[in-house]
């Protein structure tokens, strides 16, 4: 009996919602409101990275809602917090994509995230725009609707395997967190060392973070000239402070995943010296960031994080495809959008951005740095050894 | 195979094993306690035991910030981390009971584990938003000590930190002192005859609730200790650590028999290096097919073995002589 009230009332009021939708168009004030989301950690271990895409996009929203608000729609930023977790950011989705006004996603962090998301995402074709996510399944799906502005591990490793040869080294360990992203990572830094003729000692996978005494023991007995990390700077950091500390001589080495002032915090003086690659430079290094760094600072008090340079150039991309959909004056459709963003071309503060047919970059910017101090607050100031810009693999064989 | 690798690196594969292992060891006493005593599992206790763990944390980074850590012995900074740790949970351990735990005594044995489990939720996020709204942080890191880092090479591939002998010294000694009280002090003998029968206990004038309060109180200074530890040997913690620590020192205890004191360190011992030599020697022997990720699933399929054929665990459990 409830239940067929419950049903009836429902009813009524789709039909009153669906009755409304074309008449309700010029009431009052504008069009409507259209929305930008983003996914990222936003608590939990990765916060800090999580923390500076949020903030990156919103800074990008900001500055550049301007044109579609004198069109006459409301802009809205609205951020959600995945907690580097798959579930979470699958149910996030799901309220992503129930939210009609939300035409566009900046996220996320983690590509173990990115990915189950993004089957969520296109079911309604809603395009998301990654800022980090640099597993190469990500784009290799062919989705129309999912796009990255940064670089792929399968380049990403193989710039950090030239770099540890160049570095003169024979041996390496290779351990990895069992992501999709790290062992992703780790996988193609040891298939390319192997192919450069150095030594691969082991390959070892773990979902450790605090005891890592009987991992480091096999690797300080074998002293591997580089150990490299495929994962995050919160398991990264632990792992690499208790190895100098238990006496490990080898050069560190890993991904972009421990560009992370955090990384300094937690492990100190054991990672002066360390390198890591970067499908995603430091804002300092850019040019054309300094604006950006300077609002950056002033609106939120603290330096950016990796990665929120991208996220503001994954924002602006969004407005502007939003903006190109919208010409006519019309809310544009989710799928109006998703083709519009392959379409944008972009001079933004990481270089001109352009995507491929399956939504990388054309050209995306790779970096070799090295940790230069222990002291966080100079996370920004690590030294660039090496930059390229390098197209995706693959995009040369479709 | 190579071999002289293989033994070269055992005895620091058994030394990591064994820090380890009385790190579990001291968790675990916790949980056997209470349960020799209430014959109820205490599934609170992993908070209470990061509990130790960041009060820990927070006094040293006080005294940082005042710029006495490095001026004072380190020997006394860790003795006053130690107590403040062992205090700190302690007493959150015995207001969990009298909150939590006393007013569902009677109550089917399902509902204190439930209310146990709740609790456990409730301490990991007060821990999580004390500590964002006081250092804006997650993971907190225990500051370096140089001393404690001194390492002593016995042989190339083998050397003991100071932080090691540390943790071995500091579990004996609390063990040690354990054992005396609960055997030989007429306290250890009122907790004893309270675990055997808490109303002829009560008959002969102990005070059963304030003995009850008691055990929690000296199962959760152990489990502050182990916090203490714990942080000062791996260095990093976060409001989530001791979740997974503490359900393998559950298992130590059960290993070692449940409410049996002595069982619940030999259990954590054997855990800890099962685990130890799992993760170091796994991938090695296997060339890499299985590697260090498969540790918890050795250590624990040599655990389900164990307790097939010693349903009871290792030395039995304590069994109360109840009507």
């Amino acid at each position: 009996m409830r239940n067929s009230i419950t049903r009836s009332v429902v009813g009524v009021l789709v039909v009153l919602a669906l009755a409304a939708v074309p008449a309700g168009a010029p009431i009052a004030q504008g069009k409507g409101t259209i929305k930008i989301a983003s996914q990222s950690p936003l608590s939990g271990g990765q916060a800090a990275l999580g923390e500076g895409i949020k903030l990156g996009a919103q800074l990008a929203v900001e500055k550049f809602k301007g044109p579609l608000e004198k069109m006459g729609f409301k802009v809205e930023f609205v951020p959600y917090d995945d907690q580097a977790k798959p579930d979470v950011g699958v149910s996030n989705s799901k309220n992503i994509i129930a939210d009609k006004d939300i035409l566009a996603i900046i996220g996320h962090l983690n590509s173990g995230v990115a990915i189950p998301s993004s089957e969520v995402y296109k079911e309604v074709s809603l395009a998301m725009i990654s800022p980090a996510n640099t597993n190469p399944t990500v784009t290799d799906r062919k989705y129309t609707n999912v796009n990255r502005v940064c670089g792929r591990d399968d380049v990403q490793g193989v710039v950090g395997s030239e770099f540890a040869k160049s570095l003169n080294a024979k041996t390496v360990y290779v351990i990895h967190d069992k992501t999709p992203y790290g062992q992703g990572v780790a996988e193609f830094f040891r298939d390319d060392a192997k192919k450069k003729g150095l030594n691969v000692l082991g390959f070892e996978g773990t979902e450790e973070k605090s005891n890592f005494d009987p991992i480091i023991t096999p690797i300080r007995a074998r002293n591997p000239d580089l150990i490299y990390f495929g994962g995050i700077y919160d398991q990264g950091a632990p792992f690499f402070k208790q190895a100098r500390e238990k006496g490990v001589k080898s050069k560190f080495m890993g991904p972009d995943g421990m560009d992370s002032s955090d990384l300094a915090k937690i492990a100190g003086k054991n990672v002066v010296g360390m390198y890591y690659t970067s499908a995603a430079g430091p804002a300092s290094a850019l040019p054309k960031a300094k604006q950006f760094v300077e609002d950056f600072k002033k609106k939120f008090g603290k330096n950016p994080e990796p990665y929120a340079a991208e996220a503001y150039d994954a924002a602006t991309v969004a407005l502007k495809a939003i903006e190109a959909a919208a010409k006519g004056g019309k809310a544009p459709s989710r799928e109006d959008v998703a083709v519009a963003v392959r379409k944008v071309k972009l001079s933004g503060i990481t270089g001109d951005i352009e995507f491929d047919a399956k939504g990388d970059r054309k050209k995306a910017l790779y970096f070799v740095l090295q940790v230069d101090s222990d002291d966080p607050q100079k996370w920004g100031d690590n030294k660039i050894v090496k930059q390229l810009a390098i197209a995706p693999p693959s995009a040369s064989k479709n | 195979m190579d071999l002289p690798l293989l033994l070269g690196i055992l005895p620091q594969v058994l030394l990591d094993g064994l820090i380890l292992g009385f790190m579990y060891a001291l968790i675990a006493l916790g949980y056997t306690m209470v349960y020799g005593v209430l014959e109820f599992i205490n599934f609170a206790h992993s908070e209470i035991f990061i509990v130790g763990a960041f009060v820990g944390v927070e006094i040293m980074l006080g005294l940082k910030g005042a710029g006495m850590l490095d001026r004072l012995p380190w020997p006394l900074v860790l003795v006053l981390v130690l107590l403040a740790g062992m205090a700190a949970s302690g007493l959150l351990a015995v207001t969990v009971e009298r909150v939590a735990y006393r007013p569902l005594r009677h109550a089917p044995r399902l509902i204190p584990l439930i209310s146990a489990i709740g609790i456990s939720f409730f301490l990991q996020d007060a821990i999580r938003l004390f500590e964002s709204l006081w250092r804006n942080a997650f993971n907190l890191v225990y500051p370096t000590m140089d001393v404690l880092n001194v390492r002593f090479e016995l042989t190339q591939t083998i050397d003991v930190s100071v932080k090691s002998l540390v943790v071995i010294v500091a579990a004996l000694a609390m063990l040690g002192v354990l054992h005396v009280l609960v055997n030989r002090t007429k306290i250890g003998t009122a907790i004893r005859a309270v675990a055997e029968d808490q109303a002829a206990a009560s008959l002969m004038g102990i005070n059963v609730n304030r003995i009850i309060s008691l055990t929690f109180l000296i199962g959760g200074a152990m489990g502050g200790a182990a916090g203490v530890l714990f942080g000062v040997q791996y260095g990093l913690i976060n409001p989530y650590t001791g979740f997974i620590p503490g359900l393998k020192a559950f298992t130590a205890a059960v290993l070692g028999g449940i409410g049996n004191i002595p069982g619940a360190m030999l259990g954590g011992l054997v855990l800890g290096l099962l685990e130890a030599l799992a993760a170091s020697y796994l991938s090695l022997l296997t060339g890499g097919a299985f590697g260090a990720e498969y540790k918890d699933i050795f250590a624990f399929s040599v655990l389900i073995v164990i307790l097939i054929f010693r349903p009871k665990g290792l030395l039995g459990e304590v069994i109360r002589g109840r009507a």
